[in-house]
């Protein structure tokens, strides 16, 4: 019974396993994200520096009280990255001849595949038509693989909560502006128009208009576009990318394609040992007496098959 | 323990402490010494002493963990997710726990019954492994009581983590049906023992298949993180098969270790079959772990040439790179050669040892000290971190040695059979005695 009880296991979470990896397979490189999904070009030449979207963010998803208030500049002094307190910052990255340093703004840049989504093992994120990427923290176990498998270093996690600890990242304000179809709330406010709100499709047409219109003002590269199979976010600027702090080395394949190659070869696993290794044993112990009764194991295991 | 042998006290080896009278479970439990006796024991070992120490520390700071939450115990930050719990604790405790399919598929599918001495140690140090590699687990997690969530609550089978803890699970209750057999005889339930052996094939194929998946799926977590792990090593193709190759040596040296550990502190429990074949398995094992090394380090370099990686060797990262290859390959590799050979025992176990410290060096290297090569700081474990990976270990030491005390592990249990007849002779010696007395 035991056995019995231990091979159904087996099978499902085999049959789970390649059901995982088979949709995955298809899924890879063919996924370029939801028709309607909604994103933001963030135009790094137009950022100022002024925190305001900080501040919008702090009040819309009732974060806590800041240490430094979001008028104080100082903050520049130091590179900072999301985390529990603030679901998106704002960095300044001094060029040496340069009077108007560049500012960049980091959140989420919520990916048409994001890694976070297919690493996670209780389906905490999901991916919306609108394009956020949610989560559930209703079902988080606190493995944090997320945080490990996201190529931009953007999770955040409440390691100071002992009780109800949990992933903190941008969701692109969904549940109270974007399910509804209003744009989020950093966005609103940017007084430079710097962050714009849009179809995703829409925005990289636009991004491409801005680059032929005034090609001085920009490197011809929209990150986002193509990264990690794109996100939802979309960026211009006007220095080199690895300038105002982005990893240009992460490539164009999603995440998972690297994971791909293991989870091809689990059904395999799965099919072939089996046989193998009962055969080893057929033939390893045939025409031996050992004293014991291995032999009547093996026909059984035979039977099965 | 070996003085008392010697001032006469017996050790539980069977079911009967003498003619017609079982060991209560009590005595059982005190191995067959008074209380006195046991505590007395206890107390001469310096060891009890500093585990003493080390839990009067550790155990409340084990606890505030739970009260004060991770970053009271851990410096594990938004960048740097895992620490030493995961680091040392799963990543480096799993590998040195595949001895139990290795030597449960040598014995039972290969049929190599010369290798049965030293089979239960094999299972039983598979156990403790996982199951310690799971209390780590619980130390890490945010949330640990919904640890079941991915089992019952909520799916995501596309994920890795899914796989491993999937087959964590089931695997551990495959070894704990594979260990049964040992609780089982010393318990004196001979038909929980006898149904276990009815399906042992069927639980060493599981174990196979289970391993070589979940071995290979802690390696292929990293493929997550291409650009955070070092590329060294990191490699999408190879990740799985470096961690699931490097753990079969890994777990061949772990039995070496932990038998020339208890043949040093606890020979007393060894029967005669255990000592007299220990050095033959030893050469055996470390025959095997020579060639889980030879593919690994093939593998490792393939896997170097693949990507064409050379030029990090001329790095920082690459010199220590090389140092973990050294310690954990090259070196125990032309140990065992040399020692195998010559039969020279020593050697064979330091080379053992080496490989083991080389396997937590390795995943270490993966988890932590080169993990996130691009961001400008490294992050240091906290002290409590140190203190409750130390402490947790030390656990798991002492659960280890409960066991290796009591069940059948190194010696095998005589049965009421093999008992029998003395016990008749010497019913019938006194039978002839009241006898002779009575004319």
């Amino acid at each position: 019974m035991k056995r019995r009880d231990f091979l159904k296991g087996c099978l499902i979470s085999g049959a789970a396993a390649s059901l995982g990896a088979a949709s995955k397979s298809w899924a890879v490189g063919s996924f370029e994200g939801y028709p309607d999904a909604m994103g933001v070009l963030v135009d790094t030449t137009r950022c100022i520096g002024c925190r305001s979207c900080e501040a919008a963010c702090n009040k819309e998803q009732k974060l806590p009280e800041p240490d430094v208030p979001f008028d104080d500049q100082s903050v520049f002094e130091h590179k900072r990255r999301p985390s529990e307190m603030a679901y998106t910052v704002v960095n300044r990255y001094e060029e040496a001849d340069s009077k108007n340093p560049p500012f960049r703004k980091m959140q989420c840049n919520h990916c048409n595949e994001p890694a976070c989504l297919t690493s996670c093992f209780v389906n905490a994120y999901t991916k919306t038509k609108e394009g956020a990427v949610i989560y559930n923290g209703k079902v988080c176990v606190g493995c944090r693989t997320c945080m490990v498998a996201c190529p931009f270093n953007m999770p955040g996690y409440s390691y100071s909560s002992a009780f109800n600890p949990l992933i903190k990242k941008c969701i692109l304000c969904y549940d109270t502006r974007l399910k509804f179809g209003k744009p989020p709330a950093c966005v609103e406010i940017c007084p430079q128009e710097a962050l714009t709100f849009g179809l995703r499709t829409d925005l990289i047409k636009l991004a491409n208009e801005r680059i032929r219109e005034t090609p001085d003002r920009y490197v011809d590269h929209i990150y986002g576009e193509k990264e990690v199979g794109g996100t939802s976010w979309l960026y211009l600027s006007k220095s080199s990318f690895e300038q105002i702090g982005f990893d240009t080395t992460l490539g164009n394949e999603p995440i998972i394609s690297n994971v791909k190659e293991f989870l091809g070869m689990v059904p395999m696993v799965l099919t072939i040992w089996p046989a193998l290794f009962s055969g080893i044993h057929l033939l390893a112990t045939r025409n031996k007496d050992h004293g014991d009764d291995h032999h009547n194991h093996s026909e059984q295991e035979d039977g099965k098959k | 323990m070996k003085k008392l042998i010697a001032n006469g006290a017996t050790t539980v080896d069977s079911m009967q402490k003498a003619p017609g009278r079982n060991w209560t479970i009590m005595e059982k439990l005190f191995l067959g010494l008074t209380p006195q006796q046991y505590i007395g024991q206890a107390m001469r070992n310096p060891l009890n002493w500093i585990f003493g120490i080390i839990f009067a520390i550790g155990i409340p700071i084990i606890l505030g963990r739970f009260v004060f939450g991770l970053s009271w115990v851990t410096h594990s930050s938004n960048d740097y997710a895992w620490g030493l719990f995961l680091g040392f604790g799963l990543f480096g405790m799993v590998p040195l726990s595949s001895s139990g399919f290795q030597l449960g598929t040598a014995c039972e599918v290969f049929g190599r019954h010369d290798l049965e001495p030293i089979e239960r140690l094999g299972l039983l140090n598979g156990l403790l492994g996982y199951f310690f590699a799971v209390v780590f687990l619980m130390c890490d997690l945010g949330q640990p009581w919904r640890l079941p969530y991915p089992m019952v609550v909520s799916f995501g089978p596309a994920a890795v983590l899914f796989l491993v803890a999937w087959h964590v699970s089931t695997y551990l209750s495959v070894q704990i049906a594979e260990v049964s057999t040992s609780f089982f005889e010393w318990i004196g339930f001979p038909a929980g023992k006898r149904a276990i052996k009815r399906i042992t094939l069927g639980l060493t194929v599981s174990g196979i298949i289970l391993s070589t998946l979940h071995q290979g799926a802690l390696g292929a977590l990293f493929t997550y993180a291409p650009g955070k792990v070092h590329p060294l090593w990191y490699s999408s193709s190879f990740q799985w098969l470096h961690f699931f190759v490097s753990s079969l040596p890994g777990g061949l040296c772990m039995v070496i270790t932990v038998s020339t550990i208890a043949s040093l502190t606890m020979s007393w429990r060894f029967d005669k079959r255990f000592k007299d074949n220990l050095d033959r398995i030893t050469i055996s094992l470390a025959k095997g772990a020579s060639m889980g090394l030879a593919t690994y380090l093939t593998i490792k370099l393939i896997s170097i040439a693949h990507d064409n990686k050379w030029s990090y060797f001329a790095t920082g990262w690459g010199q220590w790179y090389l140092v973990e290859m050294m310690i954990g390959v090259i070196i125990p590799m032309a140990l065992f050669a040399y020692a195998i050979r010559n039969k020279h025992m020593t050697i064979i176990r330091f080379s053992a040892f080496l490989v083991v410290i080389g396997i937590f060096l390795n995943r270490l290297n993966t988890a932590l000290i080169t993990f996130n090569w691009k961001l400008p700081y490294r992050e240091i474990p906290h002290w409590r971190e140190f203190v409750i990976s130390l402490t947790v270990y030390c656990i798991y030491i002492v659960v280890y040695r409960f066991i290796l005390y009591r069940l059948p592990i190194f010696y095998q249990w005589r049965t009421q059979e093999e008992l029998a007849p003395a016990y008749v002779t010497e019913r019938e010696q006194s039978l002839r005695r009241a006898e002779a007395i009575a004319p």
